[in-house]
């Protein structure tokens, strides 16, 4: 039994009892359910093995949303602890675990999935392709992604959850004051989702370089597309810094080295570093395609061309730049002195620039257009004074001297949610109701889907415009309660009520996805919105090959110009189409990663070495096998276009 | 598959090219991943608390051994895709197995070193400095090891398949790992070994 004890969780509530009994029984209906309806062979054959760039996004998609639930939940435990003074609901351990695990969640395993998910559906799309350069490394990155997600969401029920913060600093990381499985967890599970995220780089990268349709050169591309190519290449030179950070992180941990530590020559702030060299390119990483998104959306529905393409791409290629070189506006407060300090203030000031650029230019694109407002649309135009209060008081922090006063507040809490959540929750939340009709082939409900809108950026203001009060004020972030005398009550309970609405928000948003399903009109045009660039030129839902014929690209608009200017986006005829095998390997390897991780986080070396030997095995096995893809003959083709009414 | 033949046989087809630069790319994270960890070396290297410090365990003859062997194996490397492009299977082969036995004669130096390391008290766990030497050393020599398992997999595709489009491109893929390897191995030469012994 006292193998067995290792998995026991040190801090046991009864809370986390119920859940783990949950999550039994959710596992064992879906079981159930699968077995009943005989749904396991369309299981594989359709998902788990699909190297479908559309299919992959589609289930980044389901992640997301299941990853903002729980990420949600943390978030109103949170919150619900701290509506009242000295309140119990949580003591100060499970506050700690709380907090860390929303942090994490939110950002690894929410927003960029939901990233993954637009890139994945959209990218080849855009760029008139028929998937991306390397189908089955896009799985695996998927199923890299997952498992990684699945393991950190497992530590609270087995082991114990992470609690050293999001950010997880040393020496507080460390085996002396994180003595659980915890933050092996933490180091494990990121290890495992970051090098899925580094492969899709390379990807997307690839493709978008390589796999463009005739004519259609770089400054032809859609906006999203550019955002994707930039935001990829920041991927591929930031995730390799997280990788040996966690790497040494997981060696301080089990092999007892002295990196981080305090003693024998170790450096704490070093992991401080290496952590925000990653980190802040990593939000950049969440920006970028959220910003790419909002040009299409508001470009579609002001009818009008993006105001000043150039200048888009321009800031986005500094602002990709530049997001490497500020990475200590993160600890300004933790002694590197006046110079340093000044110099990375000045940097961190001069990313707010080209960000300003963008925000003018959306306002340009709007102005004399003749604005549509539908579901995504009200969300862009949310967006732009919400995330400008964000990105204000962002420069208000970027000020070293003044930051003294502001770091680890509650004001920094309220800045950064106020970018993260109007830039990236908004942004992706409108994708979802402007790609859905592509995904789906129905329109999800307008009226619900703009109260749902309404109802959460009031929230996101009721939620966290008082943060910004009550950190000025001096209340600290990461403390699980506070004093009557300090006076934050009131504040900290409006914060609880803008975050139950959220919360009713997101219901609205799971209530519409199933309304729709149920009662939307599946009679729709593959072009609802009257859009501008290529996916909106197949059909919807999209058939697997993506385009009968490749189209031929003139402009940055396309599928906008085919329309009102007669531009021919498919000529020549039919002809047969290669496309590649399901694989079932990245998922397998993906469960092996698991294993993998869930050992190492256990310090159980034999099962290591076994998976290890079990991904090389993988590996080798894809090296050997021959396998040439299949080919969609031309009959087929005619067959499915027909049946689509083209 | 279309194939044009005015390009060298591992560029010749569209996957090829494809897989080429997404190599390169694949090897601009690696620059990073290398980077991160030479970052982290320059920063612990003086931090060496009760361990000893580069001077007093470095060992000359290993090191020349060790550099002399993978130097020439990224020349043998080089001569393995000169031949691959003139079609000449057999030299190719030769050439590439070369490269193979000098890259385990160096992993065997390394392994030997990594032994001398600890016998003198540079355990992984003795102070900051020596375990950055061991990781950077060590993800080096993974690499090498990796390489060469990739390496005999690529050997043995081409003695079953000959030389077709797609071993081609393996094989020329395998010589950019290869020479990368060697040029970071430079670097730890320069900057780690005659840095520390000066
Ligand atoms: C105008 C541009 C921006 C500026 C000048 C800026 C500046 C800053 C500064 C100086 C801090 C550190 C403050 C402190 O710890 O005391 C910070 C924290 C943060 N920012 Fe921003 N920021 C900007 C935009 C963004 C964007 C677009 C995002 C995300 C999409 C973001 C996400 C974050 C996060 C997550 C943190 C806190 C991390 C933590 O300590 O847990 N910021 N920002
Ligand atoms: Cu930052």
């Amino acid at each position: 039994m006292d193998y067995f004890d290792r998995f026991a969780v040190p801090h046991p509530s009864p809370a986390i009892y119920v859940s783990m009994v949950a999550i039994g029984l959710t596992v064992i209906a879906i079981i159930a359910g699968l077995t009943y309806f005989k749904k396991w062979g369309y299981l594989w054959r359709e998902w788990l093995t699909t190297v479908d760039h559309k299919r992959i996004g589609i289930m980044y998609l389901i992640s997301a949303l299941l990853m903002l639930f729980r990420g949600g939940a943390d978030a109103i435990m949170m919150r619900a602890q701290l509506a009242v003074p000295e309140n119990t609901l949580l003591d100060a351990q499970h506050y700690n675990e709380i907090f860390t695990t929303h942090g994490i969640v939110m950002i690894i395993f929410m927003a960029m999935p939901f990233i993954m998910a637009f890139m994945n559906f959209v990218v080849p799309l855009q760029i008139g392709a028929r998937d991306v350069a390397f189908p089955r490394l896009n799985a695996l990155s998927f199923w890299l992604f997952f498992m990684g997600a699945m393991l950190l969401n497992i530590s609270f029920v087995v082991g114990g959850s992470p609690d050293a913060g999001w950010t997880s600093y040393f020496p507080l990381a460390g085996n002396e004051f994180s003595e659980s499985v915890g933050t092996n967890y933490y180091m494990l599970a990121l290890q495992i989702a970051g090098l899925g995220t580094l492969m899709t780089g390379i990807n997307f990268i690839t493709t978008i370089l390589k796999m463009r349709a005739p004519g259609m050169t770089l400054m032809k591309m859609p906006m999203f597309t550019w955002s994707a190519l930039v935001t990829n290449a920041i991927i591929v030179f930031a995730f390799p810094v997280l990788t040996v950070a966690l790497l040494m992180g997981t060696m301080d941990r089990l092999f007892a080295t002295n990196f981080f530590t305090t003693a024998n020559g170790g450096m704490d702030m070093l992991w401080a570093n290496f952590f925000w060299v990653w980190g802040h390119p990593e939000v950049y990483i969440l920006i970028l395609p959220a910003f790419g998104i909002y040009s299409e959306i508001i470009s579609t529905f002001s009818r009008r061309n993006l105001y000043g393409y150039k200048s888009m791409v321009g800031s986005m290629v500094i602002i990709s730049l530049l997001s490497f070189l500020v990475w200590t506006h993160h600890f300004f407060t933790m002694g590197q002195g006046a110079l340093t300090n000044s110099i990375f203030s000045i940097t961190t000031m001069a990313i707010a620039v080209p960000t300003g650029v963008k925000i003018f230019n959306w306002l340009f694109t709007l102005w004399k257009g003749k604005i549509v407002i539908t579901t995504p649309m009200l969300y862009s135009l949310l967006f732009i004074p919400i995330f400008t209060i964000g990105g204000v008081t962002g420069v208000m922090l970027g000020m070293s001297a003044a930051d003294y006063q502001y770091h680890n507040t509650m004001f920094l809490v309220a800045h950064f949610h106020m970018v993260i959540i109007p830039g990236v929750v908004f942004a992706m939340l409108a994708a979802l109701h402007y790609y859905w009709p592509k995904m789906f082939g129905f329109k999800l409900n307008e009226k619900i889907g703009k109260v749902g809108a309404w109802v959460i950026s009031m929230s996101t203001l009721l939620a966290f415009m008082p943060m910004f009060f009550s950190g000025l004020d001096g209340q600290a972030r990461r403390m699980y309660t506070y004093s009557e005398s300090t006076g934050f009550g009131f504040l900290n309970m409006l914060s609880f009520i803008g975050a139950i609405g959220f919360a009713i928000g997101f219901c609205l948003i799971v209530y519409n996805i199933y309304y729709s399903t149920r009662y939307a009109s599946r009679d729709i045009s593959s072009d609802p919105w009257d859009a501008r660039s290529l996916e909106w030129a197949t059909h919807s839902p999209v058939p697997e090959y993506n385009f009968a014929i490749t189209p031929q690209v003139n402009s940055a608009e396309a599928f906008w110009d085919a329309k009102k200017h007669g531009h021919e986006l498919f000529t020549g005829e039919y002809e047969k189409i290669h496309m590649p095998n399901n694989s079932g390997v990245p998922f397998i390897m993906g469960c092996i990663f698991f294993a993998w991780g869930f050992s190492f986080i256990f310090g159980m070396w034999i099962p290591v070495i076994i998976s290890t030997i079990g991904i090389f095995a993988c590996m080798a096995l894809r090296s050997f096998e021959k396998d040439h893809g299949r080919y969609i003959s031309v009959n087929e083709i005619k067959k499915t276009e027909t049946s689509r009414g083209a | 598959m279309k194939i044009d033949n005015s390009l060298p046989l591992e560029y010749s087809t569209g996957q090829n090219q494809i897989n080429i630069l997404g190599f390169w790319i694949f090897i601009g994270a690696e620059i990073m991943l290398f980077g991160t960890l030479f970052a982290a070396y320059f920063t612990l290297v003086d931090r060496t608390g009760n361990g000893p410090t580069g001077a007093d365990i470095f060992e000359i003859a290993p090191l020349l051994i060790e550099t002399f062997v993978l130097l020439t194996s990224s020349f043998t490397i080089g001569l393995a895709i000169h031949a691959m492009r003139l079609g000449k299977q057999k030299a190719m082969m030769t050439f590439f197995g070369i490269t193979l036995l000098l890259g385990l004669v160096f992993l065997s130096v390394e392994i030997f070193e990594f032994n001398h390391f600890y016998h003198v008290g540079a355990g992984l766990q003795t102070s900051a400095f020596t375990a950055i030497l061991l990781t950077t050393l060590g993800t080096h020599g993974a690499h090498v090891t990796f390489g060469l398992f990739w390496g005999l997999s690529i050997v043995l595709q081409v003695r079953k398949r000959g030389l077709t489009p797609e071993t081609a491109n393996k094989s020329f893929i395998f010589s950019l790992y290869w020479h990368f390897l060697d040029v970071v191995w430079i670097f730890i030469f320069s900057f780690i070994y005659l840095k520390g012994l000066m």
